[in-house]
């Protein structure tokens, strides 16, 4: 097998250009979710304020500015060919270089804080990114940009449950999360669950499902009827759009597991606000 | 919805008018200040020194928007989770502080607060920081510009939507909402 070369250069173009329209290009499935829940939602107030998210998302396309202030933190999952030769400089400075012009370049909120445990200083260029990279078979780099903003992610959690919890006790972990969410995280909200795992890769987990398509069935039947279980759970808790009351709390429950140790039952709630954006490209 | 058009500065007849659960429309100057201003604000008070603005009928705005594009007034501009500045809010509604738009739960003390000094708490649509913008037609930056999206604004505003959350009565929308539409499942 040919090594293929690709110059890092090309990587910083896609991750500027992903940060920008990630940011003003709310993804189909979403919109189609809100559009759709604004047909089915009970309550006047949260029909009133979907039918202002499926503006807000038109006017954002159409003028080009952000669907939300909070421009997120730039979370990237790369992954990389093996049979890809990485050329032009480090791959990890290639990517922060496109954050850096993506969020410049698209007026985009700058919101890193460097050393949050003291100083608290913004870096004023929304670096470093998250980077998440696995090597992959193939001669291709697939990149994911996701803006993930803070308000819902503070409202997410890590539950090292007992192997005696069951399903009971996971599903317990996930309504209460969202239960004390509340209003916070700006539902209608995504739900992604990582299941199994270690502490690190059960919270990779639950991002990686938020990338999941709205709509979309997992192909093992038995996560679908976990994941359906879930998402009437959580809409049966009546916070509704904005926590102003209503039938849609969620949008989505996603769910990604993987094997863990014997002792343990590590389940992570990643909590995504109804601006779930992302976008992938392949190189 | 029909929306009840409401004027800033706030007074308390048209605070305690207020119910959770009212669609409102506000108009006038409301003031951007989020959770680095806020430690400043509070640090003025306490020292007894003058704030950058009027206090007394203000409304604040917990919100730090994106960059204007050239041409643009104000970037997106929608609420942050107000819970961030409860520590703060108290204090403020009790040296004049009227009404305070975000989004998200606050506090038993703030909530107590709010009745104790006739304030209210507004939620506006968090996430929909494109189409709140089109509310805002001025934004002056008035204290601490070195705050960046942090600093304190003077926004003019026309027919900004938001909904009654918190009253000075005691009402909640985020309590009595989820009840209304809880279901056992």
């Amino acid at each position: 097998m040919p090594v293929r070369e690709l110059d890092v250069r090309e990587v910083a173009e896609a991750v500027k250009a992903m940060c920008i329209t990630a940011n003003y290009d709310l993804p189909q499935d979403v919109y189609k979710a809100l559009v759709k829940a604004r047909e089915a939602e009970e309550s006047p107030v949260g029909k009133e304020v979907l039918g202002q998210l499926v503006e807000n998302a038109d006017i954002a396309a159409a003028d080009r500015v952000p669907i939300c202030q909070d421009t997120g933190f730039a979370v990237i999952f790369a992954e990389v060919g093996q049979d890809v030769h990485l050329v032009g400089g480090p791959f990890e400075v290639a990517v922060n270089e496109g954050v850096r012009q993506g969020y410049d370049d698209g007026y985009l909120r700058k919101s890193v804080a460097e050393e949050p445990a003291h100083a608290r200083r913004n870096t004023k260029d929304n670096t470093p990114a998250i980077i998440h990279t696995s090597i992959v078979p193939g001669d291709k780099v697939r990149l994911t940009m996701m803006a993930k903003g803070g308000g819902a992610e503070n409202m997410s959690s890590l539950n090292m449950l007992k192997p005696s919890q069951g399903w009971g006790g996971m599903v317990k972990a996930v309504v209460d999360t969202v239960a004390k969410a509340g209003s916070n995280p700006c539902p209608p909200v995504i739900i992604g669950v990582g299941i199994g795992g270690t502490i690190d890769m059960v919270t990779v987990l639950a991002k990686k499902a938020l990338l999941r398509e709205i709509g979309s069935t997992h192909p093992d039947p038995r996560i679908a009827g976990m994941e359906a279980e879930l998402l009437e759970k959580v809409n049966a808790l009546g916070i509704g759009p904005q926590g102003l009351g209503g039938s849609t709390t969620a949008l989505a429950v996603f769910i990604e597991e993987m094997p863990c140790h014997i002792v343990s039952m590590p389940l992570a709630v990643n909590v995504q606000c109804h601006a779930q954006r992302h976008e992938t490209v392949e190189l | 919805m029909a929306a009840r058009k409401i004027t800033t500065p706030l007074t308390d007849d048209v605070v305690r008018d207020l119910k959770a659960g009212d669609a409102v429309q506000i108009t006038g100057v409301i003031y951007q200040a989020r959770d680095a201003a806020h430690k400043k604000l509070v640090a003025l008070v306490e020292a007894g020194e003058p704030l950058p603005f009027e206090l007394q009928g203000a409304v604040v705005y917990y919100m730090g928007p994106s960059p204007a594009k050239p041409g643009n007034v104000i970037g997106s501009a929608g609420p942050t989770t107000s819970g961030r500045m409860d520590a703060y809010a108290p204090l403020l509604m009790q040296h004049g502080l009227k009404g305070m738009i975000g989004k998200g739960l606050r506090t038993q003390e703030v909530k107590d607060a709010m009745k104790e000094y006739t304030a209210v708490y507004f939620a506006a649509t968090g996430g929909a920081g494109a189409l709140l913008a089109m509310s805002i037609v001025g934004n002056e930056v008035i204290a601490w510009p070195e705050l960046g999206a942090e600093a304190v604004a003077r926004l003019e505003v026309k027919d900004f939507p938001a909904i009654v959350v918190n009253d000075c009565h005691g009402g909640d929308l985020y309590e009595e909402g989820r009840k209304r539409y809880a279901k056992t499942v």
